[in-house]
């Protein structure tokens, strides 16, 4: 049976840059769906639900094209 | 001229951070670059600090940023900057990092902004001082997925023929015994979470990632962060790695140590620090 659980080299450190490229979607999932959100003089609402809705969906969109170019390459 | 604005990377407490420290500084030996190319520098309020780079408001003003924001390649680019130099920060001070495109038209905004939520930041930092996040994914492993029960046909052989309501029976059958096999599926992977919740400070969930986005089509059962002290990093990670083995069912994937985005908030589904609503 193959090892597809957790492996040694997973727990790799995915922060560290001279390591394991990080993931854009865990990436993704960390900057825009976290850290602090503030309104500002010029606010990217962020936590405004419309734009990320707006966003998630063009990124998708985006990906497929994306995809669809880079045949075989994942993220 | 261009006009700038101030694109702001995450916070820490003063005195804990300096220019020079982590690339940052126009005198530093090797610095390094903002998400516009622009110096990593400081700016200081009373005992908070904010870590910051100037950027191009024609690219990084609301309504370009907004388009921007949009294109997956320039998102990319950002988000991967930005990241670079919360994590670099992380490295030698607590830091609270700021959401992505955070930006104040000028540095007085900023600092006023500090000076207000001043007692919030600090709470903040106290939450996450000597503390990492870790992430932890599971999938439904390939295994468990291809095992779900089909309408058994050995090759070779006819298939029997048998009645409408004898087919109809068996398909109930297998159908209720998939849906068993998710739900067990499902509750291994909250005993799993429970297990690492136990083991951290705080716990938080994310949406399950979108196969198109992760490149997978394995189902996610489990996307989270755990906040976890330096100090018990390798016991957290030994339990992930016991909870792989003891649930061949799930395939778990472990990322960090994260700067604690996941966290920036008392309570993970309450407003962050400095929180406003919206004008």
């Amino acid at each position: 049976m193959t090892a597809d659980h957790l492996a040694p080299e997973r727990t790799r450190a995915a922060g560290d840059l001279d390591r394991e490229p990080i993931a854009l979607v865990d990436l993704l999932d960390r900057v825009l769906g976290g850290g602090v959100v503030l309104a500002g003089e010029v606010t990217l609402s962020l936590a405004d639900v419309d734009m990320v809705t707006i966003s998630v969906r063009a990124l998708v969109a985006s990906v497929s094209a994306l995809a669809n170019q880079d045949q075989g390459d994942s993220p | 001229m261009s006009d700038d604005g101030v694109w702001v990377y995450a916070v820490a407490q003063a005195g804990s951070l300096r220019e020079g420290d982590a690339g940052i500084g126009a005198s530093t030996a090797d610095p390094l670059p903002g998400v516009a190319g622009g110096p990593v520098r400081l700016v200081s309020v009373s005992d908070l600090t904010a870590v910051v780079s100037p950027v191009d408001l024609a690219e990084f003003g609301e309504e370009p940023l907004r388009r921007n924001l949009e294109r997956l390649p320039w998102l990319e680019a950002v988000a991967r900057s930005h990241h670079g130099i919360v994590a670099a920060v992380a490295k030698t001070t607590a830091v609270m990092p700021m959401r992505l495109a955070t930006v104040y038209r000028s540095e007085q905004g900023l600092a006023a902004m500090l000076g207000e939520r001043h007692g919030d930041f600090i709470a903040a930092l106290g939450r996450i001082a000597g503390r990492s996040e870790w992430g932890v994914k599971a999938y439904v492993a390939r295994a468990a997925q291809s095992s779900e029960p089909r309408r058994d046909r050995r090759p070779g052989t006819p298939s029997r023929p048998g009645s409408g309501a004898d087919y109809l029976k068996k398909r109930r059958a297998a159908l209720s015994a998939t849906e068993q096999a998710r739900q067990n599926t499902v509750a291994t992977a909250e005993r799993v979470h429970s297990q690492l919740a136990g083991r951290a400070v705080a716990a938080a969930l994310h949406r399950p990632q979108d196969p198109q986005l992760s490149g997978t089509d394995d189902r996610m059962v489990i996307n989270a962060s755990y906040l976890v002290d330096d100090e018990r990093q390798t016991e957290f990670t030994a339990t992930v790695e016991q909870a792989a083995t003891t649930s061949p069912e799930l395939r778990l994937e472990l990322t960090g140590p994260w700067p604690p985005y996941s966290f920036a908030a008392a309570d993970p589904g309450g407003p962050a620090p400095g929180a406003r609503a919206p004008r």
